[in-house]
């Protein structure tokens, strides 16, 4: 049975808003992280403001009064109601991300009858907690939440925590630029390679010539050359200042913990557009929870970290040392850098910067007129690293003189003990992140899944999320949803099948329906693909246990399936995470019909 | 051409429209442009000094751009030589083309002609940006002009790029004096060093070579076919 909560309409909420405006309650000062709320209501302001990162001051907006705002720590169960603000001269909005709520109150604006926020208006939101666990709040206005409007949630649950900890931390990661991110936008449209100071050039060519031989680094140019492809394409945007908790690296926010203690770091990728890999040297971490719902330890020395996504991870440092929370971002232009240590003010070793990858053919193994049966007499042995596996419908036998002795590296280990009876089509679309480590020397990496990991250290697969409860809802999947992940790179446009915001059909189901989605990416890109309102199910081969999730990082020219029971009615939003993607058109709807199916 | 015209301001308020549900959510503006000084340089020759430029412009959005290019020539010391002004509605028709039609209006060399302008702009494999462009001018002379330019990054500031271009005509036009065929055929390589993106001073060659009847028009005219300079400029955009 679904229930609903008491619709509340704007006109409502405005006027609630007014008549508790005057009141004015609660107010956040700046600076201060943490905000304990009860069934009380809470005031959040959103205004303009500077922030000071490692010394430089650049244009930012804040929720609350800082940057990150206010972590809103809240309990399973309990109702909460917050007054927003609006202190600009322009709409905001704030979405939950992560939470199951009424669609009104979700806050993306153009869906289920939110309206932006207008300047010098309050918005009331109120919702009724139904789960526990680690999650964000962000502006879904414009570029808002690129210039500082995000926070963090922690949800207690309302029984015993299944995770133990002695102390508890927000890890909320970010990137700020001091650019106006409309800005950013224009020159992306105008100019896409503007950013990427990587591409690759002559003296790279000689490099790669003398390495690989003159005719395999000549064919790989021409092979990228005919699809006017760039394989250097990791990150659309640079110049960024990676952010721990709105401290940059030199600031360097610091943990505090005692040794033995279980330190619980809930870690929040929330930045416009940086997908990251983290790890902690000398500190192995045990991931309890995965987009805040909590999943089977597993022991992991890094993890790719899609943006939207949280993990809440265990460590337990039993020496009296600092140790380096560190933050890569994938096209390695920079760092995130925390400290975790006995006592503010200690600092730990700064690691080396992992090699940077160049994505391969096989990293658009989805992309419309990828002719395969053309790479005949190719020469794979540029391709170190080349994972099959993840190349559906690929059909070998078009490929006569291929040669796969020089594929060093090709990691098929990893596969043992998968369960590929779940698989279904056999696409291998459970296996994204995939370590390649083996692939990796220390100064190249090859293909965009390469990380970098040291041969012997554990990074995290989407295999291994197991829920830490049975999925309620075991049915097969009636039906099927393929979500092709489009865009011209070249233009800078985004799409869904094709088709930008509101120029795309908007995706149906009926209420109480149980559906697979199929996203094929067929870009060069990773999309962290966000649906609001509902949790989808990663089909990662672990049956019952499938891991819940509200944001799927979908790697490049890889098919990825989840299955979703559509049990919140409402118009949701369901986009690519990555800010000026979503910005130039990789959204569409996705309509749960309500009253049409029994369930 | 005044056919031209009416399209190309029809096409106006289509491009208003293309994006107006940004307003109720996201979030790109609707309109955006851009004005790239492409060439703008000294050329040195064995003969008369020249100043020449090469610009383009679009306003627009995803689909539709009003698109601007301009192109011109003048002695150092002397008169403007060559002006010609380009106006065109341009359309994406695929990931890597536009189609493209308006008017181009030539200043110089005088007497000053129109020209109807079709022809498509946008990267061919291998990254070349190519622009093939059909000319009928006010008198129903046909001409057509192909133009391919390639960016090699020899670091990532210091590129080298190559640049051909030829134009051909359907007919002799006497006031102009072009010939039917080939008209000439021009190449360029151009050494730049990009200080920021927006901003890159270069140096380099450029070679003019008239062709056929277009040549021996020239010769006539005690004018040498050939053209030879060194150049030094800069390339900036906003």
């Amino acid at each position: 049975m679904h229930k609903t909560l008491p619709g509340l309409s704007r006109r409502d909420a405005l006027k609630f808003a007014g008549a508790v405006g005057v009141a004015g309650v609660v107010t956040v000062y700046p600076g201060r992280r943490v905000f304990a709320a009860s069934d009380r209501s809470l005031d959040l302001a959103v205004e303009r403001t500077r922030i000071t990162i490692d010394g430089e001051t650049s244009n930012a907006i804040s929720i609350g009064g800082s940057i990150p705002a206010p972590t809103l720590r809240w309990r399973e169960g309990q109702e909460v109601v917050i007054h927003v603000t609006n202190r600009l001269d322009e709409g905001t909005s704030i979405h939950w991300h992560g939470l199951l709520l009424e669609g009104v109150m979700d806050g993306a604006p153009g869906f289920n009858n939110y309206r932006p926020i207008g300047p010098g208006e309050t918005y009331t939101y109120r919702f009724k907690l139904r789960q526990a666990g680690t999650y964000w709040y962000h502006s879904h206005s414009a570029s808002q939440e690129q210039e500082g409007m995000y926070g963090a949630i922690v949800i207690e649950p309302a029984g015993r925590d299944p995770v133990r900890a002695d102390r508890d931390y927000v890890v909320l990661l970010s990137d700020h630029t001091p650019e106006n991110p409309e800005n950013v936008l224009r020159k992306l449209k105008v100019s896409e390679g503007y950013y990427n100071n990587n591409r690759r050039t002559l003296v790279d060519f000689f490099q790669d010539a003398k390495r690989d031989g003159l005719g395999a680094t000549i064919n790989d140019r021409l092979a990228w050359g005919e699809m006017r492809m760039d394989a250097t394409d990791l990150a659309d945007v640079t110049g960024y200042q990676f952010l721990v908790n709105g401290k940059g690296p030199l600031d360097n926010w610091t943990a505090v913990y005692n040794p033995g203690e279980r330190v619980r770091l809930r870690i929040i990728n929330g930045s416009a557009m940086s997908i990251f890999d983290v790890r902690i040297p000398g500190l192995p971490m045990t991931v309890v929870s995965a987009d805040g719902q909590n999943v089977v330890p597993v022991k992991v020395d890094e993890f790719r970290f899609g943006v939207g996504e949280t993990y809440d991870v265990i460590v337990m440092p039993t020496e009296d040392k600092p140790f380096t929370f560190f933050a890569e971002s994938i096209d390695r232009t920079g760092f995130a850098r925390a400290t975790i240590a006995t006592r503010e003010g200690m600092e730990g070793e700064i690691p080396e910067q992992r090699p940077r990858a160049i994505l391969t053919m096989a990293d658009m193994a989805m992309a419309p007129g990828m002719d395969h049966g053309s790479m005949a007499g190719m020469d794979h042995g540029s391709m170190a690293g080349m994972d099959h596996g993840n190349m559906p419908g690929m059909d070998h036998s078009a490929m006569p003189g291929m040669d796969h002795g020089s594929m060093q590296g090709m990691d098929h280990g990893s596969m043992q003990g998968m369960d590929h009876s779940n698989m279904p089509g056999m696409d291998h679309s459970a296996m994204p992140g995939m370590s390649h480590g083996a692939a990796g020397s220390k100064d190249q990496a090859v293909g965009w899944a390469d990380a970098g990991t040291p041969p012997g250290a554990k990074a995290l697969s989407y295999a291994d999320l197991k829920a830490l409860v049975r999925n309620k809802d075991l049915r097969e999947p009636t039906h099927e949803i393929e979500v092709q992940l489009t865009g011209m790179m070249s233009r800078y446009i985004w799409t869904l099948n094709g088709q930008k915001f509101d120029e795309g059909a908007s995706i149906r189901v009926a209420y109480g329906d149980r559906v697979r989605i199929r996203f094929v990416n067929t870009t060069m890109m990773a999309h962290p693909m966000h649906l609001h309102g509902m949790f989808v199910e990663l089909e990662n081969g672990q049956t019952d246990r499938m891991p819940k999730k509200h944001v799927v990082l979908v790697p490049p020219g890889q098919v990825t399936t989840v299955q979703l029971t559509a049990d919140e009615p409402g118009e949701w939003p369901f986009h690519c995470h990555l800010l000026y993607h979503m910005a130039s058109g990789m959204m569409t709807r996705f309509i749960v019909e309500p009253h049409t199916a029994s369930l | 051409m005044a056919g031209a015209i009416l399209l190309a301001l029809s096409v106006v308020p289509a491009w208003a429209a293309e994006e107006h549900s940004a307003e109720q959510f996201h979030e790109e503006p609707p309109i955006l442009g851009t004005l790239l000084i492409d060439r703008f340089e000294h050329r040195w020759r064995d003969g008369e000094n020249s100043i020449d430029w090469d610009v383009q412009g679009w306003v627009g959005g995803d689909t539709n751009k009003v698109w601007f290019n301009a192109e011109g020539s003048k002695p150092v010391d002397g008169d403007v030589e060559e002006a010609e002004f380009q106006l065109l509605y341009s359309r994406m028709t695929s990931e890597f083309w536009d189609a493209q039609i308006g008017i181009r209006h030539d200043v110089r060399p005088q007497p000053q002609t129109t020209y109807g302008v079709i022809g498509f702009q946008g990267v061919a494999p291998y990254f070349f940006d190519v622009t093939a462009q059909l000319f009928v001018s006010e008198d129903g002379d046909f001409s057509a002009r192909l133009e391919a330019e390639y960016d090699l990054l020899i670091t990532q500031k210091l590129i080298l790029q190559p640049v051909a271009e030829v134009n051909v005509s359907a007919q002799r036009v006497q006031e102009l004096h072009i010939g039917p065929g080939f008209n000439d055929i021009e190449l360029g390589l151009r050494l730049r060093y990009e200080v920021v993106r927006e901003f890159a001073p270069y140096i380099g060659v450029n070679w003019e070579r008239k062709l056929g009847e277009t040549a021996d028009i020239a010769r006539d005219h005690g004018e040498d076919p050939s053209d030879l300079s060194l150049v030094a400029g800069v390339r900036f955009w906003f």
